[in-house]
């Protein structure tokens, strides 16, 4: 099983370009919405049949001119602060019930607390296209037609399980002598869990924060479903819905607005991966 | 072994037994507002689509009457539907076992240690991070049918001849295709770290005592890895599944279901009839179609936590 120096380094380059071939397909377009952002109108629409004009590069110097048009000539910025307004009230209503119902699970429930733990987790697996039909009922019943407020009531349907479901294994992980010494010390038992738990959880209660409002802004078919005017749309929905004026597509400005939604998206998730992941495989991982 | 603690932390809750019925009081008290949220906004809901499907309700107006199972006999002798059916499969079944195979090709990668790899990580990782109507929004770009940078390479390199040209979302064929590419992009992220995360949990011990034992490459592979990554493999294959038999987003971005409703599957196409042609009844009957495979994802889940519990 000895492998001579030529086998190490051909083991070597293999990897490599494994991890570079990756790479390249993952933020290939990511390269391209930052490289359309800022190349001018007519270095951008040459027909691709022109096999003299390099697509990939500037041939022409950039310009900010997209950037300028997104921000000041479109509703870009209403639908950034519509998407926070939205996230913001959807964390907000996620803490509110999934903090309470996590923290019971974990402590308070005994073997149908298991079960039920089972059955929120089985609600990720029920999809928003299924969802959306009934909702529409219940959004035109309750009169939230093209109200950011029907965003409001129905996100918390994939936050809250989600939320639940990570909270709760993060409660599990701190130790019972934590709140068993606080009620000893006098305190009843929702006095321990303001007092002790909850400062203890404070990283799992950012994560549960974090992802809220990821998702909320992430989301794209209720939004699409409920929401019909575009000055009340969300980022996800505006962006590929509203950006676009005639049929003409504004492509410089388009891709400067999925980047610059994308980018601090990113950044986030890279930081709470492991959280992230610990949200679907509690159990299976041991 | 019970389900319940197959999917809980390994640490059975001994507490259970030392609860004061105070603090079982409590515990159903702080469970409530949420139980009560998930029943009304999911459950509900969820039978009301049932219900829905069995009427011919319009988005127009509240009233609807009962017509029994005729939508779905119209639904399964329409052309555009069995279509849409066969696409999800197709879409689902390629897409699942590229994402498998290239995941573990992926993760297996990155569990060697090498030079710049938190930020492969964070790259590799955008696609599922980007809110998925403005990454494919990027796609739609590159499969632009007169500038499409995919087309310009491939006539640089010759391979499209003079007069030559794909129309990437103008073709069926085409079409899937570019709804499969993006959808494996943006999935591969999500099931490697779910991989690696399975090949990281096995500890290095367990490979150190098989290598004393003498274990060649593929005895390890079939007696340590393979089962030990199969409650992982299965969460991420169960996962992916059921993203993508039930995602709408890049088919409604790339092709609108076009041309000529070629490229719709279920869910785009429950939303084309239920909601933006207004016939609710029929809209809810075709994500009906949804359920089937759903039920069996969530009994396999159950199942499969419960077998690696066992083992």
């Amino acid at each position: 099983m000895r492998r001579g120096p030529v086998q190490k380094a051909l083991a070597v380059v293999a990897h490599r370009s494994v991890i570079l071939a990756f790479t390249a397909f993952a933020i290939f377009p990511f390269y391209w919405m930052l490289i359309t952002a800022f190349k001018q109108n007519s270095d951008l629409y040459v027909g691709a049949s022109n096999t003299a004009h390099n697509p990939f590069i500037f041939n022409q110097p950039p310009t900010l001119i997209h950037l300028r048009i997104l921000f000041q000539n479109t509703l870009y910025p209403t639908w950034l602060f519509n998407t926070l307004w939205v996230g913001a009230i959807v964390v907000i209503i996620t803490l509110v019930l999934a903090v309470p119902a996590a923290y019971s699970l974990a402590r308070l429930t005994g073997r149908w607390g298991e079960r039920l733990s089972i059955g929120i987790f089985l609600t990720y697996l029920v999809p928003s296209t299924l969802l959306f039909i009934p909702f529409s009922r219940l959004v035109a019943l309750l009169g939230l037609q093209n109200q950011l407020g029907a965003l409001v009531l129905i996100y918390p349907t994939f936050t809250v399980p989600f939320c639940t479901w990570l909270l709760m294994g993060f409660f599990k992980t701190l130790p019972k002598e934590v709140e068993e010494s606080a009620m000893v010390d006098g305190c009843s038992r929702l006095g321990a869990i303001g007092r002790v738990v909850l400062p203890l959880a404070i990283p799992g209660l950012l994560t549960v924060v974090i992802f809220a409002l990821t998702l909320t802004i992430q989301e794209f078919v209720y939004s699409l479903t409920f929401i019909s005017s575009v000055e009340r749309m969300t980022v996800s929905v505006g962006v590929p819905v509203a950006l676009v004026r005639g049929d003409v597509y504004y492509w410089g400005s388009l891709m400067a607005a999925c980047l610059i939604t994308s980018a601090p998206l990113a950044v986030i998730y890279n930081f709470f991966l492991d959280r992230f992941i610990a949200g679907f495989t509690v159990g299976a991982i041991k | 072994m019970d389900t319940a603690e197959a999917l809980t932390t390994p640490a059975p809750l001994k507490a259970a037994d030392t609860l004061s019925p105070r603090d079982r009081r409590l515990g159903k008290l702080l469970l409530a507002p949420a139980l009560a949220y998930i029943f009304l906004l999911v459950a509900l809901p969820f039978l009301l689509a049932l219900f829905l499907s069995l009427t011919n309700s319009s988005a127009g107006s509240l009233d609807f009457s009962f017509v029994g199972l005729q939508n779905f006999k119209n639904v399964v002798t329409n052309p555009v539907f069995l279509r849409a059916l066969r696409n999800t499969f197709v879409f689902t079944v390629v897409s699942q076992v590229l994402v498998m195979v290239l995941g573990n090709l992926l993760a297996r990668a990155l569990l060697k240690n090498f030079r710049g790899k938190l930020l492969v990580r964070f790259l590799i990782l955008m696609p599922w991070a980007a809110p998925i109507s403005l990454a494919t929004l990027g796609w739609l770009w590159i499969f632009d049918s007169t500038f499409s940078v995919i087309n310009w390479a491939l006539k640089v390199v010759g391979w499209l001849g003079p007069g030559q040209w794909y129309y990437w979302l103008g073709d069926p064929t085409l079409g899937m295709v570019a709804i499969i590419t993006v959808h494996v992009w943006r999935l591969l992220p999500f099931s490697t770290v779910i991989l690696l995360a399975g090949l990281t949990s096995i500890p290095a011990e367990v490979h150190e005592a098989a290598d004393i034992d003498g274990a060649g490459p593929l005895a390890k592979a079939f007696q340590i890895t393979i089962p030990m990554m199969l409650p992982i493999l299965t969460v991420a294959i169960l996962f992916g599944t059921v993203f993508t038999f039930t995602d709408m987003n890049v088919v409604y971005l790339l092709t609108r279901g076009g041309p000529y409703n070629s490229t719709h599957v279920l869910a785009s196409l429950a939303y084309q009839e239920g909601v933006l042609g207004g016939d609710v009844g029929r809209g809810a009957s075709i994500a009906i179609f949804l359920l089937p495979l759903l039920v069996v994802m969530a009994i396999l889940m159950l199942r499969t936590s419960r077998r690696a519990e066992v083992a």
